[in-house]
């Protein structure tokens, strides 16, 4: 076991972990915020991303130890204040969910994909960045206008 | 009609979204109970295998380790086994043979993946590493996963089912169909294979099983459909616990495509273990990995299927005979699927006087097959429309011509299968479909994608299905062992904000806004001043959960009937404290007003007045506004629509493209269009899905699931669905005749719809008869190259 601190949107934290212990899970049981989910066992479904540093990553594949000293950002982290991040309302504005549990991740992939791509993101990158990211409701329709809406807004 | 903004018809954007945006969702796995342990289950290995013995005694020593459970402790205690709720005959009246089916593998491990042991620990990695130190002496016994191939295998799933067949039904006047086709001036003859599907919601079952020392009684948080349906199971099968004595929660769920419907053994042994381990909560979290071998599968059916012509085109019969896989075990509502859900919709759109449908259900060493969106709907339209367009192809007609010349027209429609059609204007959809996808410039566009080295082709699919599954007696008398009405209970809060309780639950259909919106619209309160509860049956008394598209037809139709009995009595109060005869009194916008005066009342008004009792004699006007009312459908609905599919397929890769796609459907009236558009755009996925992409492979050999993972199972991805603006979407209406609000469903029909069509187009690309589902780029590519085809 070896301690592990971190700053979790923007609140210092640190936790007695496992060599072993994932991101998510740090995230998840350690830390208590469950707006971070896991979907698969094989790093595929993206229902975990985060952002570690400002980057997207997928936390059931990053060791909790790995994160020392940086800065992560959940679902959890996005809106400031009463306001939602422009990625948060668009979803919402779109229907770009249904059952919720692929939102986290897709809206955290959403945000990182607009921030490396400009704001004028074709319909095809959004596309194809989003192959880490399984949604099973929404047929993705949705999810990509709401992709679009958000990072115009962003 | 009440705000416009928040009533029916309107898209209003959705209550339960803000949770979800901002990961405060509670889902299952979210929830940790006090002192919890975590559950996790040693699996069978082998496809098929005796237990010889299984050794414990070391894994009990670990680290961490809180208590171990075998079948035979299951059957120690007398837990019953878990149960098929639809009782099949077979044509000669013999009963289906539902072999035994325990809560753990008792004596016999029957497909790869099958649950022996729940272990018990402080941990998970506690639990998995004891999990590794149990030994399980197996003798291996010959398998089999192939459908086609299980009735004259060697190996023998169920001992009651020498033969591996659990039943042979049928449904139609087989002399009258052989007539028919004596007499056919041309038949059309085809095998269709409908691939094996994995559910996948994304949120994974889970479920956490309590036991209180001190109430003798149970919880159970579970990722369900039908939580009530679950406590019914578990206490009336099962016999864990009278239902008082237990309840079931079904908080938030993600997704659940069917496969959250049913109850499983692994959440059974979860609640029940937890008595002999002095009460403590025992969580257990699905992998994926279990998703894909444990979660009932879809679909697996093999078909021979003939459809009868007249010289003029007309159809006069069809004859179908189909083996649907049943896994090793019938699963709750498995018997139903592959005949009361698809034998009675083989006449598709159809005038066909005379069907014949003989069905196998067959078990094999796999996953147990069940409801999956659709249930037994898609694997009939696809039967269907591959047959007609291909007759249509082969009597050189145009296909769409071919489908409106054999369209039922006229309605009530009783087909020859069961099924009394109350609505529907099959003609008007094909046209406004015709339109949207501008049908009529197809070759153009064809010689322009051949320019470009890609075959280009068009299909259709004009389908029905028959949801809002179903008057109570009709089904009980074709087998079911529940009836499939709907509950709802209104109350009226003092100062008038709403709460609704129904048996219906929602994971990911939206009914926290669109039952609101009812309200909004009936009673003129702000839907924000409307609480949906759903998912506890310490909440709500009864119902029979979300599935079958019928949460609208039947859920709504049932919170209707119970509103009407709140104006009525609301009515009555009005009338009262307004000292005017209760005839006079008008409720409007959520105002009553007294005819001919100017006297009013608010809704919020009259609701404290009833809870006041001041102004009204209690012993003639029952204190308070609460009301509830069940409601038991008179007819199944039926949606009904036509899906236009377009395709270019790569020459040199094989790769299909949807170029685009165009669905029109009539689902009478729609409470909120935005969330019906959402359902058909995840359900044409699905549909996508399972024509291109996904199919559950088991290997023959070793009886193995190869496609096991979201690595080998191909979900659909973003870039596999059109375009945004090559994905048309557009409603005809004809209301639904059997209830107030005039609604069919619209939760099934894209994934019901959308593989024919998109079979359709590829064999129209190809100008080749048939292909297999999924259609990869191989199976394309290799399709191709047999019939040496090349782009001109
Ligand atoms: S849980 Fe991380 S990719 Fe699926
Ligand atoms: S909204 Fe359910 S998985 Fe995406």
């Amino acid at each position: 076991m070896s301690v592990v601190k971190m700053k979790l949107n923007g609140k210092a934290v640190s936790g007695d972990v496992e060599a072993r212990t994932l991101l998510v899970d740090f995230i998840r049981q350690y830390q208590g915020m469950t707006g971070t989910h896991v979907g698969c066992d094989t790093s595929q479904c993206g229902a975990c991303v985060v952002h570690v540093n400002g980057k997207a990553i997928k936390s059931c594949t990053t060791l909790a130890v790995a994160c020392e000293g940086a800065e992560v950002t959940t679902v959890e982290g996005l809106a400031k204040g009463g306001d939602l991040h422009a990625m948060q309302a668009a979803f919402k504005e779109h229907h770009g969910l249904q059952c919720g549990f692929c939102t986290p991740g897709m809206i955290m992939s959403a945000i990182d994909i607009v921030k490396r791509n400009g704001k004028n993101v074709s319909e095809d990158v959004i596309r194809r960045e989003l192959s880490g990211n399984i949604c099973r409701c929404t047929g993705y329709h949705n999810i990509v206008k709401a992709v679009q809406a958000g990072a115009a807004n962003m | 009609m009440a705000d416009t903004k928040t009533g029916i018809g309107a898209s209003v954007r959705r209550k339960e979204d803000l949770r979800f945006i901002t990961g405060k969702g509670n889902y299952t796995d979210d929830i940790n109970l006090k002192d919890q342990t975590i559950g996790y289950f040693l699996r069978s290995p082998h496809a098929h295998a005796k237990i010889k013995g299984i050794n414990t005694a070391k894994a009990r020593k670990m680290d961490g380790v809180v208590g171990i459970f075998t079948g035979e402790d299951v059957a120690k205690d007398k837990l019953g086994g878990l149960i098929c709720g639809w009782m099949i005959h077979s044509k000669d009246g013999s009963p289906m043979k539902a072999g035994p089916h325990p809560v753990l593998a008792l004596d016999k491990v029957r497909f790869v993946g099958d649950q022996v042991a729940l272990i018990v620990a402080e941990t998970k990695e506690q639990a998995r590493a004891a999990a590794q130190a149990i030994v399980v002496s197996y003798d291996v016994l010959p398998h089999v996963v192939d459908v086609a191939k299980a009735m004259k295998s060697k190996a023998n799933v169920h001992d009651l089912a020498p033969d591996n067949r659990v039943f042979n039904w049928s449904l139609g006047n087989e002399a009258d169909t052989n007539a028919a086709f004596a007499k056919a001036a041309h038949v059309t003859s085809m095998d269709i294979v409908n691939n094996r599907l994995i559910p996948n919601a994304m949120e994974p079952r889970a479920a956490i099983g309590s036991y209180d020392t001190g109430t003798e009684s149970y919880t159970l948080y579970t990722t369900s459909q039908n939580p009530h349906v679950a406590r019914l199971v578990i206490s009336a099968f099962h016999g864990l616990a009278p239902e008082h004595k237990l309840r079931v929660i079904a908080p938030d769920v993600g997704g659940g495509f069917g496969s959250k419907i049913f109850i499983y053994g692994e959440e059974v042994a979860c609640v029940w273990a937890s008595k002999f381990i002095g009460g403590r909560p025992i969580k257990w979290t699905g992998e994926r990995s279990e998703s894909f071998l444990c979660d009932a599968h879809g679909r697996d059916h093999v078909t021979k299927a003939e459809l009868a012509m007249d010289a003029s085109g007309k159809i006069t019969g069809m004859r179908v005979h189909t083996k649907a896989s049943m896994g090793a075990y019938l699963s709750t509502f498995s018997a139903a699927v592959p005949t009361y859900l698809y034998g009675t919709l083989l006449s598709g759109q159809y005038n066909i006087p005379n069907i014949y449908v003989e069905v196998d259900a067959i078990y094999t060493n796999t996953a147990p097959v069940d409801a999956y969106r659709g249930a037994g709907r898609p694997e009939a339209t696809y039967v269907v429309e591959r047959l007609v367009e291909t007759a249509a192809r082969e009597l050189k007609m145009d296909p769409a011509e071919f489908r409106r010349k054999n369209f039922v027209t006229s309605f009530p429609h009783q087909t020859p299968v069961i099924m009394m059609y109350d609505a529907g204007d099959y003609g008007a959809s094909l046209d406004k479909a015709l339109a949207m996808a501008d049908y009529k410039n197809f070759t153009s566009r064809k010689a322009e994608s051949a320019k470009n080295g890609k075959l280009r082709g068009v299909g259709f699919s004009a389908y029905i299905e028959a949801c809002g599954i179903a008057p109570s007696a009709a089904v009980g008398s074709l087998g079911a062992g529940v009836g499939l009405w709907e509950s709802a209970e209104v109350r009226v809060n003092p100062i008038g904000t709403v709460e609704i309780l129904t048996g219906s639950h929602s994971h990911g259909q939206g009914h926290e806004t669109t039952f609101a919106q009812l309200v909004s619209e009936r009673l003129g309160v702000d839907i924000n001043n409307v609480l949906i509860v759903h998912g506890d049956t310490d909440k709500v008394q009864m119902g029979m959960g979300t599935y079958g598209s019928r949460s609208g037809a039947v859920g709504m139709t049932a919170i209707s009937k119970a509103l009407d009995k709140i104006e009525a009595k609301a009515k009555k109060i009005a009338a009262a404290v307004m000292e005017s005869s209760v005839n006079d009194v008008e409720f409007k916008d959520g105002t009553f007003t007294i005819k001919g005066t100017d006297k009013k009342m608010g809704f919020g008004e009259v609701a404290l007045a009833s809870y006041l009792g001041h102004k009204f004699n209690t012993s003639e006007i029952e204190l308070g506004l609460k009301e509830s009312a069940f409601h038991d459908p008179s007819n199944f609905v039926f949606p009904a629509g036509v899906h236009i599919c377009e395709v270019e397929v790569d020459v040199d890769t094989g790769l299909t493209k949807i170029a685009s796609y165009t669905a029109v459907d009539d689902f009478g009236n729609l409470i909120n269009p935005m969330i019906v558009e959402g359902q058909v755009q995840g359900g044409v996925a699905q549909g996508i899905g399972q024509a291109l992409l996904e199919g559950a492979v088991y290997d023959e050999d070793s009886g193995q699931l190869l496609t096991g993972s979201f690595m080998d199972y191909n979900m659909p991805r973003a870039a596999n669905m059109p375009h945004i603006e090559n994905f048309q979407l557009g409603f005809t209406c004809t209301p639904c005749p059997s209830n107030p609000l005039g609604m069919k469903g619209c939760g099934e029909a894209g994934a019901i719809a959308a593989p024919p069509a998109v079979i359709n187009a590829i064999t129209h690309a190809l100008g080749v008869r048939d292909i297999a589902m999924p259609a990869t780029p191989l199976t394309v590519w290799t399709a191709m190259q047999s019939m040496k085809i090349a782009a001109e």
